[in-house]
Parts: structure tokens; C-alpha cells; sequence
């Protein structure tokens, strides 16, 4: 191999006068972590209340669910990102498309906007199987107990239903992290980018990707274990069997 | 303002966008997914059967790849094929490979993972009983895999297979991070070299919507069809 390896790179200053190229890094997965929150925060919202929507008994508001869903899950993120990011703008009133343009920091608006819709449509079908996997008469108890829709909802099948799809909802939140990636398109520096800028600068392809590699695999491991603990504590005695 | 809507950009670009950028996509996701399917299924069964000191790297490898990011993974690979290319052809120095070869290595590698997964799970799905039955009639391991197992799981995963095929198709688009003219990356660059990019954006996302609605509707059908009566 005709490679030079130094691993003493990351405690070498890189060239954006912001500290050092471990610093450099830092800041990327901070980025990552900063936009798949709030991506996760609108995937949750909007992912409950589609989902909830295609379980209730309204033949328009299935119809807007499944729409919903189908538009966000058969086009590509890059270009969900890229119809957010270069064509909205455009095709919106003349001033709201210039306030758009003029926004600082559009990218990381516009990724966590754009992650977190591409997301919601996924735990849409996750919260609407949930609900489903529930046995019928949780619902008609509910009715013969005198509740209304939304409080059956509230205090019977979803606090049932969130418990049954949590292990889905981690690996969509695992997948959220991973594609927060996608969004160095539109120029946000997150991870990814980050380790793109310091390889171009230093020429230590290796080095870069392995310590991004290892970034990502400790941040893989966080989630898992803070969903691990969680599963635990919500856990309903006896409710999952085969837990 | 949707008013002036250039449709002859589009009808214009319409050979670039389909013999050059369609036909690169299409061709790398058939390649990727057959291969991939392939390799992960050895993977599967490698993991499932396979002594300790070949499980182990696998399990290991297919948790490896699912935690990244496929971007990053593809930045890895279009850095590292160069040498892998070296060491194996015993070059002096790194050898340049095209972007067509890399890109299907790197898809065939990252998405043999996840059809290792499902195949994994599809094996497993299949009762004991049927493969003590196969060695009760006298097949070996291969013949019980060949002939017993692995038919059954197939048929029980290919909507799964075929499903993780179209996510395929849709993640080729992130082959545009390495300029490369896919489909995206031909209507990218008309876009920009147009400066027409409300025209091309909007019919890169019409037509990826269509072809995958179109494949996600066919799978849901082929699974109601294949279903195994039980």
C-alpha cells in the first residue's frame, strides 16, 4: 500500500481556524444530533397523527393518510430534499420564496423540515399497525365504557399501541440518524461533511472515515441502549408475551 | 411561479435523462439486487450454520454496514476500491476503477446486508420439523438447504425482497454525491446547466413516484397471489 497513515491528524489544526480536525468532526456529529432531534420531534407528530388518522373511520381522512404516506415514501430523500431545498422557493408567493432564499442557516431548516416529513411517513405505518394489532374489542370496550373516539384513543389503544412498536420506532429513529447524511446535498455540515471537508483538506481519506465510522457506531449504540432502557421501564407486565 | 413552466426543458432532455441516466439506474439496481440477494443469502446462511470463526465476521460485518449511513459507506468504498484494486492486480500504484464498477460494489456490499437480515429471517421462519424431515429422508445439509429450505423462504420473502429492491432503486439517487450520471445526476445536471431546476427537480420526483408506486402496488399484489396456503 503506497498510503501514508497519521493517526496524530486529529490533534493537527484544520484549516477553517475552528480548532483542531477532531474538533472539526465534533462539531459535524453535534450537527447530526442537533437535526435528528428536531427531525425526530416533527416525524413523531406528524407520524401519530397520519397514523392515527388512517385508523379512524373516515373515508377522506384514510384517503389523505394513504396519500400521505405514498408521496413521502416513493420518492428518494435526496430528491425530497432538493424539491424542498431549490424548487419551494420558487413555486411559492414572491416574498415568502425571498424570505425562503434569505434565511440564514437554510440547510439545517430545511433538513430538519425535509428528514423529518420523509420520516413521519414510515412511523405513520409503524403507529397505524400498531393500533390494528390490537384486538378489536380494546376499541368497543372503550365505546361500551362510554368514551368517546379521542379518549379511547388517549387512554386505551395508543398507550397500548406505543408500547407494541417501539422497537420499530428505534429503528426508524437509527435510520433517521443515518439519513441526516443525505442532507450534505443541500449543504448542511453535519458528520458526513465534515469528514468529506477534513479528507480534502489533509488527504487522510483513511483516517477521516474510520473516526466518522466509529462516531457513528457510538451513537448507534446510545440510541439503542437509551431505547433498551425505555422499553424496559414502560414495560406492562405480562402485556408481550414473548418478552 | 408555476406560470412560466418550461416543459420543452424537459422534452428536450428526455434521451439524456432515459438512455443515459435511467439506463445507469436501472442497470445498477438489477445488478446490485441480484447480487446482492446472493450475497446475502450465503451471508445468511453462513451466519446461521456456519461454524464460529465464519458467524462471528458475519454478524459482525452485517451490523457493521446497517449502522452507517449508506453515503458514507459510499465515500468509503469509492476511496477504497482503488486500493483493493491494487493489492489484488499487484499494481504499484492504486488502480483507477470506473464509476459504474465501483458503484455496483459498493450497493452489491451494502445491500447484501440487509438482504442477509430478511433472508436470515426467512430461514428461520421455516419449521424445524421440515428439515428433520429432509435429513429424515436421507438429503444432506446443501440438499435440505437447496431443496427443503431454501425454496420455502424465498417464496415467504420475496415481497420483502422485492420491497428492500425498490428502496434500492430510490437509494441509487445518492450516487449523485459522486457526480455520476444516474438518473438524478443527468436531471441535475440539465438543471444546472439550464438553470431550470423547479422543471427538472419536479419531474425527477414525478417519475421516481411512479415507477415506485407502480413496483409497490405490483409487490402487494404478487403477495396476496404467493402467499404458501397453510
Amino acid at each position: 500500500m503506497s498510503y501514508n497513515w497519521n493517526w496524530n491528524i486529529f490533534w493537527e489544526l484544520s484549516p477553517e481556524g475552528t480548532g483542531t480536525y477532531l474538533d472539526l468532526l465534533l462539531q459535524g456529529l453535534w450537527t447530526t444530533i442537533v437535526v435528528s432531534i428536531f427531525a425526530w420531534t416533527i416525524a413523531l407528530v406528524m407520524g401519530f397523527s397520519i397514523g392515527v388518522l388512517r385508523t379512524l373511520p373516515s373515508r377522506i381522512g384514510q384517503g389523505f393518510g394513504t396519500a400521505y404516506v405514498e408521496f413521502f415514501r416513493n420518492i428518494p430523500l435526496l430528491v425530497q430534499l432538493f424539491l424542498w431545498y431549490f424548487v419551494l422557493p420558487e413555486i411559492v408567493p414572491a416574498s415568502a420564496g425571498l424570505w425562503l432564499k434569505q434565511m440564514s442557516d437554510a440547510p439545517f431548516y430545511t433538513a430538519i423540515f425535509g428528514l423529518g416529513l420523509f420520516t413521519s411517513a414510515r412511523v405513520a405505518v409503524q403507529v397505524q399497525a400498531g393500533i390494528e394489532s390490537l384486538p378489536v374489542g380494546q376499541r368497543m370496550a372503550g365505546t361500551a365504557l362510554g368514551l368517546t373516539t379521542a379518549q379511547t384513543y388517549r387512554h386505551v389503544l395508543l398507550p397500548r399501541a406505543v408500547r407494541v412498536i417501539l422497537p420499530p420506532l428505534t429503528s426508524e429513529f437509527l435510520n433517521l440518524i443515518k439519513n441526516s447524511s443525505v442532507a450534505l446535498t443541500i449543504g448542511l455540515l453535519e458528520l458526513t461533511a465534515r469528514t468529506r471537508a477534513m479528507q480534502e483538506y489533509s488527504f487522510q481519506v483513511f483516517e477521516a472515515f474510520t473516526a466518522a465510522t466509529i462516531l457513528y457506531l457510538v451513537l448507534n449504540m446510545i440510541v439503542v441502549t437509551g431505547m433498551r432502557f425505555l422499553e424496559r421501564r414502560v414495560a406492562v407486565p405480562g402485556m408481550i408475551a414473548e418478552h | 411561479m408555476l406560470a412560466d413552466f418550461d416543459f420543452d426543458v424537459i422534452r428536450r432532455s428526455l434521451g439524456y435523462l432515459f438512455l443515459d441516466g435511467m439506463a445507469f439506474t436501472l442497470t445498477l439496481t438489477v445488478l446490485a439486487s441480484v447480487m446482492g440477494i446472493l450475497l446475502g443469502t450465503l451471508l445468511a446462511i453462513g451466519r446461521l450454520a456456519g461454524p464460529k470463526f465464519i458467524a462471528v465476521p458475519i454478524t459482525a460485518y452485517v451490523n457493521l454496514i446497517r449502522s452507517l449511513p449508506l453515503v458514507l459507506v459510499i465515500f468509503w468504498f469509492y476511496f477504497l476500491v482503488p486500493y483493493i484494486g491494487q493489492w489484488m492486480t499487484g499494481a504499484s500504484r492504486p488502480v483507477q476503477v470506473g464509476a459504474f464498477a465501483s458503484t455496483l460494489l459498493t450497493f452489491t456490499l451494502f445491500e447484501a446486508a440487509y438482504f442477509s437480515e430478511i433472508m436470515r429471517a426467512g430461514i428461520q421462519s421455516i419449521p424445524r420439523g421440515q428439515v428433520s424431515a429432509g435429513y429424515a429422508m436421507g438429503l444432506t445439509y446443501p440438499q435440505v438447504m437447496r431443496y427443503v429450505v431454501l425454496p420455502q423462504a424465498f417464496r415467504n420473502m420475496l415481497p420483502l425482497l422485492l420491497t428492500q429492491t425498490i428502496v434500492l432503486f430510490q437509494d441509487t439517487s445518492l450516487v449523485y454525491v459522486l457526480s455520476i450520471t444516474d438518473f438524478m445526476g443527468a436531471a441535475s445536471k440539465v438543471a444546472q446547466r439550464d438553470g431550470r431546476l423547479v422543471e427538472m427537480y419536479i419531474f425527477a420526483a414525478v417519475v421516481y413516484f411512479l415507477v415506485s408506486f407502480a413496483l409497490s402496488r405490483l409487490v402487494k399484489r404478487l403477495q396476496a397471489r404467493i402467499a404458501i396456503p397453510r
